[in-house]
């Protein structure tokens, strides 16, 4: 019996995790209206809707556009405070660290609520753009967490050897540095492109007439159930879970 | 390091992501600050330094329940979280063989990836009067005709506690995986049974993780509008939906700042209770 109970235990747990993601999934398949038992599928009607549905479509773009532009720079900005803290003896440094990083802290309807306040006062539009801001916001700290970490003395030497034969620091960044943190930094991307392409609350707040895909959605649910909302969001899942594993595999590979 | 080479190129590089965090994360916020002791008159604005917004608080019930719901759901969520991630991440670091251990963390949290409104919807699914679980347990003859499950807080703590069960699991792992085997076989060879050597030294050691993934659910569960927006109906609300309620229908933004700061230092709170074990360095 103490041999089993681990194991049994074992299967409860992912049982219990794959629940809603098997619900999700398996009535996306859906024939009928209702996405609850009895299963009469596999249909791929819902699919074959949500591909000719203009608002959908626009909000997929939307995020997608906000997940990799908020991403590009958080990376970006990331990537340099890490170089500049990593590389440079400043005073303060540790506060600044610690600033660079706080937001993660922070709740994100905190976050968006701080900035829909101040886009409101200085009567600014808001738009997919207030999203991204906000977006890169919460990213970046992740990405210089992630890139900081990375930053190893074996990379210095290498940089050192580069400004001694002459590189300058600007080729010393592209011809070196990048490079060696490739693996890293492609890691920070897909995990910002995934928390983007998932967050919810701020592009709420922080958007009106476009939005990204989790607000339509949102908007979609106050109509009930439907099997539409499960294509879409089985799509929404696995574009996630394949960033995921796209960050999960250049980890491995750095450690590998 | 390299000594020789100037501060100024240094603040070269932070400047661009320090100036980002300080305009679109400090200054948003301290105006979030400004704006919790402002007052409305009628529709107008009026800044100033008034506590009465705080005062509101104390006196309206509502809001006052507000605050009470958040905190029962978030403890209940915390404690069943880690209740429940423990022996799982257990499981894995220590009955899994070693090959296996990378890919069955990665399949029991690979579902965390998911945004909230779509796994809230997904649970909305498992829940519905004809869903998987109501079949269930009338198969079971627990019950006999559907019963109501989604749209109560029963529905929030189980939404809430599928997520964070994959974060601690990844977390406590982690902690678990850190430990040198020899304490173990040390505690055993002077004799402890398998649970005092949980007792006295595995849980002991594997404390700052558990704190430091408890404080982090803490922290995304207590500030969630989401979750308790879809699954737990409109019986009772959150601190966030309050928070949501005051922005949509009432446009009362410094009532909603005053509820922001109020969280916050529930956050602080907790960060306090947790400090002696808490390492933020590595979340």
């Amino acid at each position: 019996m103490m041999r089993v109970l681990p194991w049994i235990y074992l299967s409860a747990m992912f049982c219990f995790i794959y629940l809603p993601v098997a619900a999700l999934v398996l009535f996306s398949f859906q024939g009928g209206g209702l996405p609850v038992p009895p299963f009469d599928g596999p249909s791929l009607r819902w699919y074959g809707e949500v591909l000719v549905d203009d608002d959908l479509l626009a909000a997929l773009a939307a995020s997608l556009g906000v997940a990799l532009g908020s991403s590009a720079v958080a990376v970006s900005l990331g990537f340099l405070a890490a170089y500049g803290l990593a590389r440079f003896v400043l005073p303060g440094a540790a506060m600044i660290r610690a600033l660079l990083i706080v937001p993660m802290t922070v709740s994100y309807l905190i976050v968006g609520l701080g900035l829909l306040i101040v886009i409101q006062r200085l009567g600014l539009p808001l738009s997919l753009l207030t999203a991204g801001i906000g977006h890169t916001v919460i990213n970046l700290p992740l990405a210089f967490a992630i890139i900081y970490a990375s930053m190893g003395a074996q990379q210095q030497s290498a940089e050192r050897a580069a400004r001694d034969l002459g590189a300058s620091e600007a080729d010393v960044l592209r011809l070196v540095t990048v490079p060696m943190l490739a693996p890293a930094i492609l890691a920070a991307f897909f995990l910002s492109v995934t928390l983007s392409w998932d967050e919810f609350i701020i592009a709420f707040l922080l958007t009106r007439f476009d939005v990204t895909l989790p607000v339509e959605i949102w908007s979609m649910l106050r109509s009930g159930l439907s099997p539409r909302l499960n294509a879409i969001g089985s799509v929404v899942f696995l574009v996630s879970v394949a960033a995921v594993i796209l960050a999960e595999l250049l980890v491995l590979r750095r450690r590998g | 390091m390299t000594a020789v080479r100037s501060d100024a190129m240094g603040w070269g590089f932070v400047a661009p992501a320090l100036l980002w965090t300080l305009a679109f994360f400090v200054l948003p916020f301290a105006v979030m600050g400004a704006m919790s002791l402002a007052t409305l008159d009628g529709r107008e604005l009026v800044w100033g330094l008034s506590l009465s917004n705080y005062a509101e608080l104390a006196e309206r019930a509502y809001l006052r329940r507000a605050v009470i719901v958040s905190l029962e759901i978030t403890l209940t969520v915390t404690a069943l979280s880690v209740l429940l991630a423990y022996p799982l991440a257990w499981i894995i670091a220590f009955r899994v063989p070693p090959r296996w251990q990378r890919l069955a963390l990665l399949l029991a949290i690979l579902p965390f990836w998911t945004s909230y409104v779509v796994r809230s919807y997904a649970w909305l699914l498992v829940l519905a009067r004809e869903g998987w679980v109501n079949e269930a347990l009338l198969m079971l003859g627990l019950i006999a005709e559907p019963v109501t499950l989604a749209n109560t807080r029963l529905a929030t703590v189980t939404g809430f506690v599928h997520f964070f069960v994959m974060l601690l699991t990844l977390t406590i792992y982690a902690n678990l995986v850190q430990l040198s085997p020899n304490y173990r076989r040390a505690a055993m060879d002077l004799g402890a049974s398998a649970f005092q050597t949980f007792r006295h030294v595995i849980l002991p050691l594997t404390l700052p993780g558990i704190v430091t993934g408890a404080f982090l659910t803490f922290v995304l569960c207590i500030g969630d509008y989401v979750t308790p927006q879809i699954l737990g109906g409109n019986t009772e609300l959150t601190v966030p939906q309050v928070i949501m309620v005051q922005l949509g229908r009432r446009a009362d933004f410094p009532l909603a700042s005053a509820l922001a700061i109020v969280l916050m230092g529930l956050v602080t709170l907790a960060y306090l209770a947790g400090a002696r074990w808490l390492r933020v360095d590595r979340l």
